[in-house]
């Protein structure tokens, strides 16, 4: 049951090529220094270890048959080892849990690490990994396990360090109330729309009979009967579900506003106030009485306004594991050494906090005592832990593995890292909220023609008396209401998202989809990151020239980072005996100064970077050395500079293959008008030799940018026009939050994952240019449907003006209308087609 | 044909009912997830969502 897959992100490769070997629980690629000889089963961590030890000792092998049969693709579980020992807190449970029946308690958990269907039957077979656990019950969509269990024969923290055994670290869901408050929305919602159909259906059912009567003649007594009971249903129907409309009404006349809703309630309530009359004053037939295009109106635009508010709760959630990665409690230590817990709004900068092995740090700051390990792997995608000692940073959100530490607060609650992170995304859906809807703008227009058009209509035939007249402009309002207006952009958005879904293509909110369907009128850009991007993200070492004794001590001094170039080093530096070197006092470096990792491997002082890192660190490089690593930049390889004891003893030369389809790709981009840029960590000339194969011009890239100014350069192109950004995510959660548009592929960090507006699980730019092409789709699909139903409308219009409308009629236009909506909403060609799976190279 | 005079107040009543039904269901977190149950579909045919009967698995 190996599972082959091609991951960038890790530089990992199909486990076909020859030697390589695939991790048992994963399928990715188990780097050199961690195959077991002679071992039937291979890991590629110790999270995959762990989740496989757990699986086959409860008896769930049935996951690798699950996986493989619906075609899932296997990840690296991602455990962090945490003690979660606050879950077992007095304070923790009441704010969290709910007590169930007969003596059981109910948590709600955000998971990290949900991607497919075995992983839901995995996680759903908690009770018997954790026995005491009653139920688990998850919710793909928001990644959001209940757990019931019995308090007294299980501990919470047990059976969530289960639950992050097998791969899955967990996280309580915040904001209990709010979350029930728009579950009752929800609930409310969905009744008021099931009531209106009701009444709708009915009512439906009574004019048909009267519509027969119309042409063979009914009794008089039915036909009276069926005009009060149509009526009291209208009224119903009017009174509970319509109520919506009338209050938004109101609340927008209220602030000098107009919006869809106002011609709509005004349409319905003075129909059916004047159907009322009607009925109470005696007439014939069905005439004057338009109960069932009312009814049918309020019901399909709550259908519409349920997917809307639907499609806006994904992206709502799609936020909450963002806003749970911090602890919620913190230990600070007071002058007199004493600890004591508080929440971690009440810690301040200048705090000492004390972080105990297995829990987050709860603020950013410079550790003052003590030196531990830590895992970092929810803000920046590295899953091996990472050494810190006094006088490091560390920042908020980030689990302590080994030993306690003390740490200087610095920055606290919004000021840290993840804090500005999450007002960023925040600030970003706010902004978008903003983005005034496409059929609200017609609302204002609409109402002044409808009341200009009824004035008319009231004047031409005055003549005939009021009571005609009057008939006549009521039919007008209800003929005219913006039913296909109202449908248009709830329908069209959930079909495009859902469609898209099934390509891999994770779309969070449809003012996205809005924004990546053109440049628009300010102008688009869209940044592409370089590795893993527009190259293949599977870094090998082409080259070596220099000591192949310097191998061994560059391999072990790089396999303590997960940066792409150092995985890859590690992988193909590696020799016997390697995992047996010591290796201490790991610094890493980053940015234009110089960038690389340093370190003290078996006693001697080991300096693997860039040429400018050599400098900055006082390393001696001959001329010889020197020649290679220009060589080097002129094949379009990186030159990693390896020094041992200060003096350069050799050079590895790294390449990364651009991806075949990148240049066809990025020609695609320009020809829909947005400008295609690079911004790019890695050197100046590697950079731009990758982006002259893809036709981008050396102007618009930019290299050796640090993760700050990333974010800075994102910004300034998304306060000028339109910027969408793709990247992996990896240090560069800030970006993706500050672009307009921010695009991650999968496999990065989870921060990152949270904090984009779309993510990718297919790699490559094929994917980037179908979101476009399908964006572009949708949006043509929604003016089309715009435009379709206000030509309907206008129809409509012209013929109550000319006083040859009816309810009969009415009632044909109406749903015509909308049918012809629905149609084109699954009509559009957004997203088609099935996913071919490309030849992997 | 008189008999519809009794027939739509029945009906009116049987639609009544299928709405508190509909309601009922509604209030009770029938609906709430939509997209899960198609994935608990796909799984082989054992005893159902893992749920514990408190004998201890």
């Amino acid at each position: 049951m190996s599972i082959a897959a091609a991951h960038p992100r890790l530089g990992a490769e199909r486990a076909g090529s020859a030697a390589a070997v695939s991790c048992t629980h994963c399928g990715l690629v188990v780097p050199a220094g961690l195959v077991r000889e002679g071992s039937a089963e291979q890991f590629c961590c110790h999270g995959c270890e762990a989740a496989y030890a757990v699986i086959h000792s409860c008896g769930l092998q049935e996951y690798y048959r699950l996986l493989e049969s619906t075609g899932g693709e296997g990840a690296p579980a991602r455990g962090t080892r945490r003690a979660y020992a606050e879950f077992d807190d007095a304070t923790f449970q009441a704010l969290y849990c709910t007590p169930a029946a007969g003596g059981l308690m109910s948590v709600e958990l955000l998971l990290e690490g949900v991607h497919c269907t075995a992983c839901v039957w995995l996680v759903e077979k908690l009770p018997r990994v954790a026995p005491g656990v009653v139920e688990a019950r998850l919710d793909i969509r928001r990644a959001a396990v209940t757990v019931v269990w019995d308090p007294s024969r299980v501990a919470l923290s047990r059976a969530v360090r289960a639950l992050d055994t097998l791969g899955y670290p967990a996280h309580p869901a915040r904001g209990v109330e709010a979350r029930s408050a728009r579950r009752a929305e929800d609930r409310r919602m969905m009744v008021r729309a099931a009531l209106a159909g009701a009444c709708a259906g009915n009512i439906m059912l009574l004019y048909f009979a009267l519509y027969a009567g119309m042409f063979e003649g009914i009794e008089r007594g039915f036909e009276q009967m069926f005009r009060w009971v149509a009526m009291g249903l209208n009224t119903l129907c009017l009174a509970w579900p319509g109520m919506v409309f009338a209050r938004s009404a109101v609340a927008a006349l209220r602030t000098r506003t107009v919006h869809l809703d106002v011609p709509i309630a005004l349409g319905l309530y003075l129909g059916g106030a004047w159907g009322i009359w009607k009925t109470v004053s005696g007439g014939s037939g069905a005439e004057g009485i338009y109960f069932d295009s009312i009814s049918t109106l309020v019901f399909f635009l709550l259908v519409g306004r349920l997917l809307q508010q639907r499609q806006q709760r994904s992206a709502a959630d799609a936020l909450e594991l963002l806003f749970s990665l911090t602890p919620a409690v913190a230990r600070r230590v007071g002058g007199d050494g004493s600890v004591t817990d508080v929440p971690t709004e009440a810690v301040k900068a200048g705090d000492l906090v004390e972080v105990r092995p297995g829990e987050s740090v709860p603020v950013d700051g410079v550790i003052e005592r003590g030196s531990t390990s830590l895992d970092a792997s929810m803000l920046s995608g590295e899953s091996r832990p990472v050494r810190a000692g006094e006088g490091e940073r560390v920042a908020a959100g980030v689990v302590n593995l080994s030993s306690a530490v003390r740490v200087r607060a610095e920055a606290t609650g919004e000021g840290t890292r993840i804090g500005r992170l999450m007002k960023m995304v925040e600030e970003a859906s706010r902004r978008r909220a903003a983005i005034v809807r496409l059929a609200d703008w017609w609302g204002k227009w609409l109402l002044w023609a409808l009341l200009g058009l009824s004035a008319v209509t009231l004047g031409v035939w005055w003549h005939l008396g009021a009571r005609v007249a009057i008939d006549r402009a009521v039919a007008l309002l209800i003929a005219t209401c913006p039913c296909g207006l109202g449908l248009a952009t709830p329908l069209a958005m959930p079909v495009a998202i859902g469609r898209a879904a099934r390509r891999g293509i994770l779309v969070k909110g449809g003012d996205a989809l809005q924004t990546l369907s053109g440049p628009g009128k300010e102008g688009g850009t869209v940044v592409l990151d370089k590795t893993g991007t527009i190259t293949m993200g599977r870094l090998s070492v082409v080259r070596w020239c220099g000591d192949e004794r310097a191998k061994a001590l560059v391999a072990a001094l790089e396999g303590c980072s997960s940066h792409p170039a150092a995985l890859a080093l590690a992988r193909d530096l590696a020799a016997e005996g390697q995992g047996s070197l010591e290796v201490e006092g790991v610094v890493r470096h980053a940015g234009r100064e110089g960038a690389g990792i340093e370190g003290v491997v078996d006693g001697r002082r080991v300096v693997a970077g860039t040429r400018s890192l050599m400098s900055r660190r006082g390393v001696e490089v001959g001329a010889e050395m020197d020649r290679r690593g220009r060589e080097a930049l002129g094949d379009a390889l990186s030159p990693v500079y390896c020094a041992v004891d200060g003096r350069c003893v050799a050079v590895a030369m790294m390449g990364d293959p651009v991806r075949p389809e990148a240049a066809g790709a990025v020609a695609q981009i320009r020809a829909r008008g947005w400008a295609v840029r690079v911004l790019s960590g890695d050197q100046p000339d590697v950079v731009e030799a990758v982006a002259r194969a893809v036709g981008i011009e050396p102007e618009d890239c930019r290299a050796g940018v640090s993760p700050e100014e990333k974010l800075e350069a994102v910004r300034a192109m998304a306060s000028r026009g339109r910027a969408v950004m793709v990247g992996d995510g990896v240090n560069d959660a800030a970006a993706l939050a500050a672009a307009t548009v921010g695009v991650a592929v999968r496999g990065g960090a989870e921060a990152s994952l949270a904090a984009a507006d779309v993510s990718l699980s297919r790699e490559g730019l094929g994917p980037v240019v179908e979101l476009l092409e399908g964006a572009r789709r949708t949006m043509r699909a929604i003016h089309w449907t715009i435009a379709t139903s206000l030509g309907y409308n206008v129809a409509a219009a012209s013929l109550s003006v000319a006083g040859l409308i009816s309810p009969l009629l009415a009632a044909i236009i109406m749903p015509a209308s909308s049918f012809t909506v629905v149609a084109i909403c699954l009509r559009t060609g957004a997203f088609r087609g099935r996913v071919r799976e490309e030849a992997r190279p | 044909m008189s008999v519809l005079y009794v027939m739509v107040p029945v009906a009116l009543l049987l639609a009544g009912g299928a709405v508190l039904a509909f309601i009922r269901a509604a209030r009770s977190g029938q609906y709430d997830d939509l997209e899960t149950p198609a994935h608990r579909m796909l799984w082989p045919d054992d005893e159902g969502v893992g749920r514990d009967k408190g004998s201890g698995a």
